[in-house]
């Protein structure tokens, strides 16, 4: 298992297209992905979960990553986090 | 709003024109009402749930397809999600997990199940999420209407006005099969998605008549008057026929104008005036042409990528424009930077006590650099036909050309740095709409290629009258001889620089009776919406200029608003009555 916290930078926040980007990449993975924020544990394969997150800029998140593809999400996911979902 | 003395003609707000004549029918947006009871057999429950799905995919994929072909993609993108939620591995693994353990009826599970994301979403204060929950309601409702095998849309029939408390993006849509005549409803403004897809799919509209559900019913004969924001129920005989005589009248005359489509817009004796048109959606762009545009006098680029929660990046902007300049060609395009703030939604939530003098415009993007550069970035890119001009809104100092101009340089020269291809003689303008631009056109409008004057905003400024405040929405006044007067001045001051363009732009300059005023004026150009485009170019190809120059100076002497209107209206009438006719009988 592996954990990283992550801000978001893009202006707009985690709104609907980055959203559904994130389920999507993570669909590509076998691990189990989880995002944590403010006390909310939501599955990040879950569209209706990750469109729950109210991310404005600024704000930070913690995403968790279980098996056995575990790195390459991580990265894949990460990547697309600071690439502030590619809106910068 | 106010109610007529006929107790069966209601008034609303007048959100998208026509006229129309058809049956109600209400659409009801009641909550679909669950219970909680027990079933027998699971399984039976989960295939049902199943069926409702699929069922849920394809009405939404053809909503999908429609939405994507008629407004583009970034409208269609809350669609997508909307079916990504219906693969939702998670939140559809539990319904059914539910469903075999609680053996509760499918409706309520899927209730439950998304109703806690709803109470969740309910919780944040991001303005965007209270749109959020209602598009979760829409799917939602969706999935419980299917699994109770409600097929209501196919039962309905052809060429319904369609009456409801409001209408979601998905429900305006859903409706063009049914060749929809019309929108009745009861909340939203003019800005509400109803009002905004009615006018960009030239459907007749009225919004804000608050009690329609209740006082039309079902079948009800409907008489629509988007135009005039006014319906009719079940009018008498003489009522009907009236308005079915100025329906064919007002197609005959529709057609008899189509013969100008390739025409310029020139008077008798050869003054050419560019008759523009206005663009607020992309879907429009086919009525600017078949209206015979020469050219979009304004390209409101706050509106057409209203569809996204966020401002498109560079390359999103640089196709967008791109694409408007290749079917414009060789016309104009002139590309107005994002104007936000005053009635238009900010990106971000912010109360001001006086949002009309505060942070809007130019002033808002000069305060965001980064979002000036790359619509400014984009807009070069797509200039390589050389038929884009870019201006800026709401200027109301000398100091804001400036730096709008040295912020155009510097996106000029990283472009040039990045070896991007762009055009490297763009033509730069200003709006002018706050009084203190108006006073000060000549030095400003120096410093630039063009000018537009908005009148929307000229008006109200100059006058201190806010008209959406129905107190003194009366004190509004089109033609004050004080805004004659500032155009007249606008003009003279921004042509004393040889190569200036005057445009305006604003609802003034389609209301068909100011026309030939404002061609007196001098005006290089008129901008309107699209559909008034036919009527204004009949009117201009009638005129002589020279007389509408005497018109002009004499409306520069009046003291009132009522003399001028009185002047504009002899004017009118004694040189075409045959159009006064058309347009202004009833």
């Amino acid at each position: 298992m592996v954990t990283k916290e992550v801000a978001i930078i893009n202006d707009a926040g985690l709104h609907t297209r980055p959203a559904a980007t994130i389920v999507r990449l993570a669909a590509g993975f076998k691990s189990n992905f989880m995002i944590y924020k403010d006390g909310l544990s939501i599955n990040g394969k879950s569209i209706i979960g990750v469109m729950t997150l109210a991310a404005a800029k600024g704000s930070s998140l913690t995403l968790e990553f279980d098996g056995i593809d575990e790195n390459e999400a991580m990265t894949t996911i990460i990547g697309y986090f600071e690439r502030g979902f590619d809106e910068l | 709003m106010k109610e007529t003395e006929n107790f069966n003609i209601k008034s609303g707000i007048a959100a998208a024109p026509g006229l129309t004549i058809a049956r109600a029918y209400i659409f009801s947006k009641e909550k679909e009402v669950v219970n909680d009871s027990f079933i027998v057999d699971p399984d039976e429950a989960i295939r049902d749930l199943e069926e409702a799905l699929e069922k849920s995919r394809k009405e939404l994929e053809k909503v999908l397809a429609v939405t994507i072909d008629i407004l583009g993609k970034n409208r269609g993108l809350i669609f997508e999600a909307q079916i990504m939620i219906l693969d939702d591995p998670f939140l559809i693994g539990n319904i059914k997990k539910r469903i075999a353990e609680e053996k509760r009826n499918p409706e309520f599970t899927v209730d439950t199940e998304f109703s806690k994301y709803q109470k969740i979403m309910a919780r944040s204060e991001q303005p965007y999420m209270k749109e959020r929950i209602l598009d979760i309601e829409d799917i939602k409702n969706r999935i419980i209407k299917n699994i109770r095998k409600k097929k209501w849309v196919s039962r309905l029939s052809n060429d319904i006005i369609v009456i409801s408390e409001f209408l979601t993006p998905a429900d305006t849509v859903l409706f063009l099969k049914n060749n929809v005549q019309g929108y009745v409803t009861n909340s939203g403004g003019l800005t509400s998605h109803a009002a905004i897809l009615a006018r960009s799919l030239n459907i007749p509209a009225v919004v804000g008549l608050h009690n329609a559900t209740t006082i039309i019913k079902n079948d009800d004969l409907i008489i629509l008057d988007g135009s005039h924001g006014q319906v009719i129920i079940n009018p008498d005989q003489n009522t009907l026929e009236k308005y079915n005589k100025k329906i064919t009248r007002l197609q005959a005359y529709g057609e008899d104008l189509k013969k100008l489509r390739d025409e310029p817009a020139i008077t008798l004796d050869g003054r050419h005036v560019k008759l523009m048109a206005n663009l607020d959606l992309n879907k429009e762009f086919h009525f600017i042409t078949e209206n015979g545009a020469e050219g979009i006098g304004l390209v409101r680029t706050e509106q057409i990528f209203q569809g996204d929660d966020t401002f498109p990046g560079e390359e999103v902007q640089t196709a967008a424009y791109r694409k408007l300049a290749e079917m414009t060609y060789p016309n104009r395009v002139i590309i107005r930077a994002f104007d936000v703030g005053g009635d238009k939604m900010l990106p971000v939530d912010l109360k001001e006590p006086n949002p009309f003098l505060g942070w809007r415009g130019i002033r808002f993007l000069l305060d965001n650099p980064g979002l000036l550069k790359t619509q400014t970035r984009a807009v070069l890119r797509a200039a390589v036909f050389s038929n884009i001009y870019f201006m800026i809104p709401m200027v109301s100092s000398f100091r804001e050309i400036i730096a709008f101009k040295s912020i155009v340089n510097e996106c000029e020269n990283e472009l040039r740095n990045e070896g991007k291809e762009f055009y490297e003689g763009i033509k730069l303008g200003i709006m002018i709409e706050v009084p203190s631009a108006a006073v000060m056109a000549k030095e400003f409008a120096a410093e630039v290629n063009f000018v537009s004057i908005g009148t929307n905003d000229l008006i109200q400024y100059l006058l201190a009258v806010d008209r959406g405040n129905d107190i003194i929405s009366d004190q509004y006044q089109e033609f004050h001889p004080s805004v004659v007067r500032s155009l007249a001045h606008i003009i003279k001051e921004a042509k004393s620089n040889e190569q200036s363009f005057v445009s305006i732009c604003g609802e003034m300059a389609a209301d068909p009776l100011a026309v030939p005023l404002l061609v007196g004026l001098g005006l290089d150009s008129l901008s309107v919406s699209a559909s008034a485009i036919p009527n204004i170019k009949k009117i201009i190809r009638s005129l002589k200029y020279s007389e509408t120059i005497e018109l002009a100076s004499k409306c520069l002497e009046c003291k009132r608003e009522k003399e001028i209107r009185d002047e504009m209206r002899r004017f009118f009438m004694e040189k075409f009555p045959d159009i006064f006719e058309e347009l202004f009988s009833t």
